[in-house]
């Protein structure tokens, strides 16, 4: 449905990420990581299922990832969406990807959605505004977590915010905060950022952000979606060049397309013999926003309110850091669990040791077992992991099948399924890929078999 | 409810003197005239609720004892008569008879057989339902009431029931004062009926026991009368179970009238129906709360009721403006049957935020809406398309109506569509059906909006002379495009653009105009007494033009009409005529429209102005955001409408002419052979001529 709306939905489920390495592979897709002991792509479907989108294209980047994720999905949704897959080139952009599917597009309104995207935020409001305005392109901006702002912040928090203030979006809006001026995409922008004087005079006035993220849910016209998509065959990523080729579009005002302006006509047919012109210089403020809206190309930008959650697991830390969320009161509510009274969420069949701890934000997985003197804080255990005694995880993921001997110390790492660590391994920020045999002491270290990559 | 009661005794007499009445009428002058006594009577009545003399319709078994002025004229209260009359009696009729004085009771004025009034409390509704069906026949002259006691009857039915039986009682000497005193007294006036006596002399006169002894004898008396009037028995029965002195008596005239009632009240029903038929459908009083409750229930957005509403204005809709929107949202893909179309739904969140404003943007954005949805539009099986449709249409103009509240021309423009729907004919085929509605929504956009506003700016440009100073308040599109034509001509004035807080539009007025290069002069509303000294034309736009001539517009241009008028500066209207409506109002604050009050809190580029933040959270204030007022038709010089330029006293004329337009009904008839080209040439013809 949604079609009663005239909405349509692409997800794009990705493939296998290179920032992840190496907790996915061929083997586990990034779509189903588990993220709370749950696939990721399970949250997004589920919200488009709430939201009452049951129609879904997905697009999957690789064939051996595509037909993994096409029987898990037909497994788990089966009888609640009606989800089409379309399979794309492993190196393909985000963009060529919406391009594979172009054809089957045939509603007013695309809604494109990352897979890795979690968050709860009402796909109506954003679809609402992309209406509302009469807009051509719609984004998602969130303001930027500041991770780990919380007690149990380790050393890697330092490190992360230091990474972000390198790596930030540059992201322009009008006064009104309704309307995207100007996007330059952290991969793009060297020392220096230009923005053209045109911009400035066309909005009056332009606010330029750097604590906003673009967080890959977009709502766009498939009118101009596709013309663009086949006007520029260059465009291969949505948030590189999409995105802010839409945006400078704007500013071009289109002169066979004759101007709307709202207040006056309403109406699309009705054209005043004196129409109100366009992007006059004024003294007034508002005065050229209005100009500028006059124009047929509108990109919107609806920002998420500080009390919902919203992110992305894109990178190893984030994966982390979502997780921890997900275990605790602030985003439990997407996985469904009942989180119990000490802020966690301990599976009934797991068997904890003697004089063990599980601390708040730790999800305890099915069947895994602990044995004594262990301490769990901010971390996810998942399913049937044997750890043993006097083991003490810390702002950890630790996935199924894990086993741990005693004496072990693990801090802010990812440990992939069917991995062992032996006794008193101790790790800090390290990855341990799937099936991986630790031994020793590491920091800081992707840990895997080197047989692929 | 009990302490909204006890406010709402302090503050009506309020609303009167700002509604109706002249300085100086609230004095409660028992000699006075008839009329003045009404007023005064109103004045006084603290359960009266609405000054409202129109539209407000009566609620019957409304527990809360408010009378709900009639929309017809009804007869004057007679107080003073009552007054003039010595009282003895333990309880004191003051109203005639049906049978008595005939030319008092006519039949069409009791169009509402039951009037509410505060009922004791073993009244149950159903005896109520019961009293104004039995006596629907009876006429509702029995409007004022005799003693407080006169509100324990559920409805005027009933009590008319008890003054039947009066002329055989012993105290008929006060009756027949009152028949003598009858033919002098005016049958016109907009007196709320069911009003409480207020003069204090009789409220001592009539104890507890005496009151519901006269109650008891009048239901017993009422009960008879339904039974006669289905058979002829029970006379026997009657007298056996009267315990009231005058019951036989009574019985016997029951037996006379029943007869009789019956007779008029078949002529009665007849034409109640008819004029059921005119009145327009009752708007909602939102401090009505158990009708609120239920309208709650059916909407599609969950609103939350602001907690500090201004006294005056809470029969008006307002809610949280912030939780409205998020609601709506969520339910953006939601579909069930009762969910609207697409365009609609759009056009419903850009009434909600405010991204279209103004008459003719929402009107046309609306029938566009409704093109859309009657494109779509294929009808369900076994169904006909005409009963369905405007079902649909129904529908969905009950989810615009909350996101904002429909403005005139819109009720009117909805009104046009639902009588197009209505008026098909049942052998179209339904693709034919759509079309020709879809032309007919095409037609009416075209002619009563875009071709309305060609017109008047062809007229109202003659008006503009070299070296005019012409003021204008806010934003009015028909006045842009007048000014603007204006300017194209090449004559040469000075605009003058009023503005006022919160909205300012008459910023982006001014933004245009400037852009063409009109030399404009900008200014708030605070000054206009200053700068009304160089202007020597005013126009302005309007909501609504009421059949009195008053103009219903943005709030602040009866003001700025007030000021023209001082300084004799010509006020000009310009209101297309689809924009005019039937109704008569006098204030403001019957109907009107609530905006959002935090626009009051915010005040663009003063960001240290931090008083009023947080004014939720205090229970001393409250904040008014009128949109809306009343200008009285005395300011205004001229209305400038398609038609013509009239004056507002032309209103009523224009409104009547309109509605048998020949060329209207032709269109209607023709069908579907006509062509649309055609019409609108014909049409052009006959407005030229006119």
């Amino acid at each position: 449905m949604g079609q009663q709306m005239n909405f349509q939905v692409v997800l794009l489920a990705g493939g296998v990420s290179k920032q992840l390495f190496p907790l996915v592979s061929k083997e586990l897709p990034k779509a189903l990581l588990p993220l709370g002991n749950k696939p990721l792509l399970s949250y997004t479907l589920e919200q488009l299922e709430s939201s009452n989108l049951k129609s879904i294209i997905v697009v999957v980047a690789g064939e051996d990832v595509a037909e993994q994720i096409r029987a898990w999905i037909s497994g788990a949704y089966d009888d609640r969406l009606s989800v089409e897959s379309v399979t794309v080139a492993e190196d393909a952009g985000t963009a060529d990807a919406l391009r594979a599917v172009a054809s089957r597009l045939t509603a007013e309104h695309i809604l494109v959605i990352s897979g890795d995207l979690v968050c709860d935020i009402p796909l109506g409001a954003i679809a609402a505004t992309h209406c509302r305005k009469k807009a051509s392109m719609t984004a998602l901006l969130c303001a930027l977590q500041v991770a780990g702002t919380s007690d149990g912040s380790s050393g890697s928090t330092g490190k992360e915010k230091a990474k972000q203030q390198s790596s930030n979006d540059v992201i322009g809006l009008d006064p009104s905060h309704e309307f995207l001026t100007f996007m330059a995409s952290a991969a793009r922008i060297d020392k220096q950022l230009q923005i053209q004087r045109s911009i400035v005079r066309a909005f009056g006035r332009v606010e330029l952000h750097t604590d906003l993220v673009d967080d890959h849910l977009y709502v766009f016209k498939r009118t101009i979606l596709q013309e663009v998509l086949e006007g520029c065959p260059g465009i291969r990523s949505i948030k590189e060049e999409l995105v802010p080729y839409l945006i400078r579009s704007q500013l071009r005002s289109n002169p066979t397309i004759q101007s709307k302006p709202l207040t006056e006509n309403g109406g699309e047919q009705f054209e005043r013999k004196i129409a109100p012109n366009q992007l006059v210089k004024s003294p007034l403020e508002q005065a050229s926003l209005l100009g500028a809206q006059a124009n047929n190309m509108k990109c919107c930008a609806y920002i998420v309110n500080k009390d919902r959650y919203c992110a992305r697991v894109n990178s190893v830390q984030s994966f982390i850091d979502v997780n921890q969320d997900v275990a605790g009161e602030r985003a439990v509510h997407l996985t469904g669990y009942d989180i119990s009274r000490s802020n966690n969420v301990i599976h009934p069949t797991s068997k904890l040791g003697y004089k063990s701890t599980v601390g708040p934000h730790c999800m305890l997985g099915e069947g895994s077992e602990m044995g004594d003197k262990c301490s769990i804080k901010r971390s996810v255990v998942g399913r049937h992991c044997r750890i043993g005694s006097g083991v003490k995880i810390m702002n950890s993921v630790v996935m199924d099948h894990v086993t741990i001997d005693d004496g072990c110390i693990v801090q802010g790492s990812v440990i992939c399924n069917n991995a062992h660590l032996q006794e008193r391994v101790t790790l800090k920020d390290c990855q341990v890929g799937a099936a991986y045999i630790v031994s020793g002491e590491h920091q800081g270290e992707a840990l895997a078999k080197r047989d692929k990559n | 409810m009990d302490s909204r009661r006890g406010s709402r005794f302090v503050i009506d007499p309020k609303i009167r003197q700002v509604g109706f009445v002249p300085a100086g009428c609230e004095s409660e002058n028992p000699n006075a005239s008839s009329a003045v006594a009404a007023i005064a009577n109103v004045d006084v009545n603290p359960t009266s609720d609405s000054p409202s003399p129109v539209m407000i319709p009566p609620r019957l078994a409304d527990p809360l004892p408010r009378a709900a002025p009639l929309p017809v004229p009804s007869p004057p209260p007679r107080k003073h008569t009552s007054v003039e009359i010595p009282l003895q009696g333990s309880y004191n009729p003051t109203d005639s008879v049906l049978g008595t004085s005939p030319p008092f009771s006519p039949a069409s004025n009791g169009r509402y057989a039951g009037v509410p009034s505060s009922e004791g409390p073993d009244l149950s509704p159903s005896f109520v339902s019961r009293a104004s069906s039995a006596m629907e026949g009876m006429s509702l002259r029995e409007d004022h009431l005799g003693s407080p006691s006169a509100s324990r009857f559920a409805t005027v039915g009933e009590y008319a029931m008890f003054k039947q039986q009066q002329p055989q009682q012993p105290a008929t000497a006060v009756t027949k004062v009152y028949a003598s005193s009858l033919p002098q007294e005016p049958v016109q006036s907009f007196a709320p009926v069911g009003k409480e006596d207020s003069s204090k002399p009789l409220k001592e006169r009539t104890t507890k026991a005496e009151r519901r002894a006269k109650q008891e004898a009048d239901r017993e008396a009422k009960r008879i009368a339904k039974e006669s009037a289905g058979a002829k028995v029970v006379e026997g029965e009657a007298r056996a179970s009267s315990n009231v002195v005058g019951k036989a008596s009574r019985a016997q005239s029951q037996k006379k009238d029943s007869a009789s009632e019956k007779r008029l009240s078949a002529v009665e029903k007849a034409s109640e129906k008819e004029k059921k038929k005119e009145i327009p459908a009752p708007r909602m009083q939102f401090d009505d709360q158990s009708r609120v409750a239920k309208a709650k229930k059916r909407a599609l957005i969950e609103q939350t009721e602001t907690k500090h509403r201004v006294e005056l204005f809470r029969h008006l809709p307002q809610f949280v403006y912030g939780a409205q929107l998020p609601s709506l949202e969520a339910k953006f893909f939601h579909d069930d049957a009762m969910h609207p179309h697409p365009a609609v739904y759009q056009v419903g969140l850009q009434y909600l935020t405010g991204d279209i404003t103004g008459g003719n943007a929402r009107c046309i954005a609306m029938l566009s809406a409704f093109k859309e949805l009657i494109k779509d539009y294929c009808t369900p099986r076994e169904r006909t398309l005409i009963r369905d449709l405007t079902a649909r249409v129904n529908n969905n103009v009950s989810f615009l109506t909350t996101c904002r509240p429909l403005c005139i021309s819109m009720g009117n423009a909805i009104r046009f569509l639902k009588t197009r729907i209505a008026k098909l004919q049942l052998t179209l085929s339904e693709s034919d059906a759509k079309s020709l509605i879809i032309a007919e929504i095409d037609r009416f956009m075209q002619e009563k909006i875009n071709y309305a506003d060609n017109e008047i700016t062809k007229l109202a440009v003659t008006k503009i002379k070299d070296g005019d100073v012409i003021l204008t308040y806010g934003s009015s599109c028909v006045v842009e495009t007048i000014i603007l034509h204006a300017f194209s001509l090449g004559k040469k004035f000075r605009v003058v653009i009023v503005d006022s807080r919160p909205k300012l539009e008459g910023k982006g007025l001014l933004r245009r105009l400037l852009g063409r290069g009109i030399s404009c002069t900008y200014s708030h509303i605070n000054a206009v007494t200053y700068i009304i000294q160089e202007v020597n034309k005013v126009f302005l736009g309007a909501s609504s033009i009421l059949s009195n001539g008053t103009v219903y517009s943005r709030v602040g241009s009866a003001s700025v009409a007030m000021v023209a008028n001082a300084f004799h500066v010509p006020v000009m209207i310009c209101c297309e005529t689809y924009k005019f409506h039937e109704r008569v109002q006098l204030d403001s604050i019957c109907f009107n429209e609530l905006g959002d009050p935090d626009a009051l809190v915010k005040i663009p580029g003063r960001k240290g102005l931090s008083e009023l933040e947080g004014w939720s959270q205090s229970s001393h204030l409250k904040l008014l955001n009128l949109m809306y007022d009343v200008m009285p038709a005395d300011y205004v010089s001229m209305i400038i409408t398609e038609l013509g330029m009239v004056p507002p006293t032309s209103v009523p004329v224009i409104l009547r002419e309109y509605r048998k337009d020949p060329i209207l009904e032709n269109f209607a008839t023709f069908g579907k052979d006509s062509n649309p080209i055609k019409f609108f040439r014909a049409s052009l013809e006959y407005y030229r001529a006119c």
